[in-house]
């Protein structure tokens, strides 16, 4: 009985500490960014009620639908393109980083390194640069999205092809399978379902990032969101919210869809 | 007793042939393809054709290929062989970097403590059903609008700045928490609940004696998870929403100065820490395991 008791006061001793430890935090962070607390609880209610009362597509609004439209297209394309393009050159580059393949050891760091760096150089950087060069350019997207999708996917795509695919990597090579026969007998088809699942969920995200790049270099749909919200046109923006929210919410379907079918 | 082992002569053959699979040159086919390995044959091929298609429609409006690729490589390589702080000093870029750094940490910590409940009203092995309904429907639309939309929204109505990014951020976490939350919750055992309920314990001590302890693994894992995300977006809303720390230093030396080696410096900042809060995360999710 005593030893229940200790579980149960330990158990509330942890949650205090831990809520204890949230607070301080918090305190900290609040007053190096400028929090204030209040403020931020204020503009809750406050930003809901303006939303209930500007963000609504009015006859005007809807005249811009074709246009909002095009645009949506444009970025669910890039997002798609961009994906597939990354996730090819991701899987070729996940065999060279992988610990199965066994190639030498050096190149498996220097892909790690590579991968690690575009991963984490921010997309904003990679589209401020290329708009130097690239100008306003749908390409300019497309190569912002590339970088950190490539860099996100090969480490994805390692860690996949080395959970999945150790069992039948060492089965084949028993039989004196070489390199490429394990490859496309091995390695593909048992990590094909996770690969598959990680480039839908890249396509997703890819679609909110493209939007963020577009507000940046404007290009595609964050640029007409941009447009509409500076000129104080609301209710077309609100449009252009809604239409990715559509998109992505239809995208998020169909890829849920697709994902009971393949697992 | 063999006689259900051997085939009889050569009118079981033919009953066998019935359910053959031959290809056209009429080879029997010795393994057939499943519902799935057909969807996956169906959406390659899908997401090929419009990767293809949408090379073909794209609106180059004439763009110089190379020259813009040599331009762009000449570029990356000043930013990123000679770096240089020019504008800012390194303690001040660092303050920045550690605003950034508090940004991320708020929206995660108020993303997360809102999260938690609501995952409670949405996990379906522990809420009632039209709960769990409305608030995954309601989540699901709060993730789909993009981060940066969120901040501008915010910014309306609190004006550009920390509120609105730390609100806007906390909003696309808070979404993506919840239901990262959801499911963990409805992967429990549901022996442990059915214990308690037969024990008389109240709806609290339920979640305090069984869900929390069950799940909590998972969902720090999680938290630290969307903490780096966030950090990352904290970044870009500083860039593309003028929402203070690194990100504006980024975007005034990119977009306002045109200072490529000052973007360098900054970038390798912004790296350096992402790596370190990697390493970190890694460290703490281990540890927790």
């Amino acid at each position: 009985m005593e030893q229940t008791m200790d579980i149960f006061k330990r158990r509330k001793m942890t949650y205090t500490a831990v809520f204890l430890v949230f607070i301080a935090v918090f305190a900290g962070a609040s007053y190096v960014a400028d929090f204030r607390v209040v403020d931020g609880i204020l503009s809750f209610p406050a930003a809901i009620s303006w939303i209930a009362s500007n963000l609504i597509p009015d006859q005007a609004a809807l005249e811009r639908l074709p246009n909002i439209l095009d645009k949506l297209l444009e970025t669910a394309l890039v997002s798609v393109a961009v994906t597939v393009v990354a996730a090819i050159f991701a899987f070729f580059f996940s065999l060279l980083g992988s610990n199965i393949t066994k190639i030498h050891f050096a190149v498996k760091r220097i892909v790690r390194i590579i991968a690690a760096f575009f991963r984490n150089v921010p997309d904003v950087v990679w589209a401020m640069l290329l708009m130097f060069s690239f100008g306003q350019n749908i390409l300019t997207g497309f190569f912002a999205l590339f970088f950190t999708t490539f860099g996100l996917l090969t480490r994805a795509f390692i860690e996949t092809v080395d959970e999945v695919s150790s069992d039948c990597v060492e089965a084949l090579e028993a039989t004196g399978a070489n390199l490429i026969q394990m490859v496309f007998q091995g390695i593909i088809p048992s990590s094909l379902p996770g690969i598959i699942t990680w480039v839908l969920y890249m396509i997703e995200t890819n679609i909110r990032s493209s939007t963020l790049i577009g507000v940046l270099t404007a290009t595609g749909i964050g640029y007409l969101f941009d447009l509409y919200y500076k000129r104080l046109d609301f209710a077309s923006a609100s449009l252009v919210v809604l239409s990715i929210v559509v998109l992505v919410l239809v995208i998020e379907t169909i890829s849920n869809k697709l994902r009971e079918v393949i697992l | 007793m063999t006689g259900e082992t051997t085939i009889h002569g050569p009118s079981s053959v033919m009953e066998l042939e019935r359910f053959m699979n031959r290809s056209s040159k009429g080879n029997i086919k010795i393994g057939s393809k499943s519902r799935s390995q057909k969807a996956v044959r169906g959406l390659i091929i899908g997401l090929l054709a419009i990767t293809i298609y949408a090379f073909v429609t794209f609106d180059y409006q004439g763009i110089d290929f190379a020259e813009a690729v040599m331009e762009t490589l000449h570029n990356i390589r000043t930013v990123f062989l000679e770096p240089e702080l020019s504008r800012d000093t390194i303690s001040g870029v660092l303050y920045q970097l550690l605003v950034t750094f508090c940004l991320g940490t708020l929206s995660t910590v108020i993303g997360a403590v809102l999260a938690f409940f609501c995952s409670l009203l949405c996990a379906s092995n522990i809420a009632h059903p039209l709960s769990v309904r409305i608030v995954k429907s309601l989540v699901a639309i709060a993730r789909a609008v993009p981060t940066v939309l969120w901040v501008l929204i915010f910014a309306v109505s609190a004006g550009l700045g920390s509120v609105a990014a730390v609100m806007g951020l906390t909003f696309h976490s808070f979404a993506y928490l919840t239901k990262a939350y959801a499911e963990s919750i409805e992967e429990m055992d549901p022996g442990v609940i059915e214990a308690l309920k037969a024990n008389g314990a109240s709806y609290w001590q339920i979640i305090c004696q069984a869900v929390v302890p069950t799940t909590i693994t998972s969902m720090v894992a999680w938290t630290f998870m969307r903490f780096e995300i966030n950090f990352a977006n904290a970044v870009a809303m500083g860039a593309a929403a003028g929402a203070g720390g690194i990100g504006f230093n980024l975007y005034m030396a990119g977009s306002f100065y045109f200072d490529l080696r000052e973007m360098g410096i900054l970038t390798y900042i912004v790296v350096i820490a992402v790596i370190l809060l990697e390493m970190v995360s890694t460290r703490i999710k281990a540890k927790v395991k």
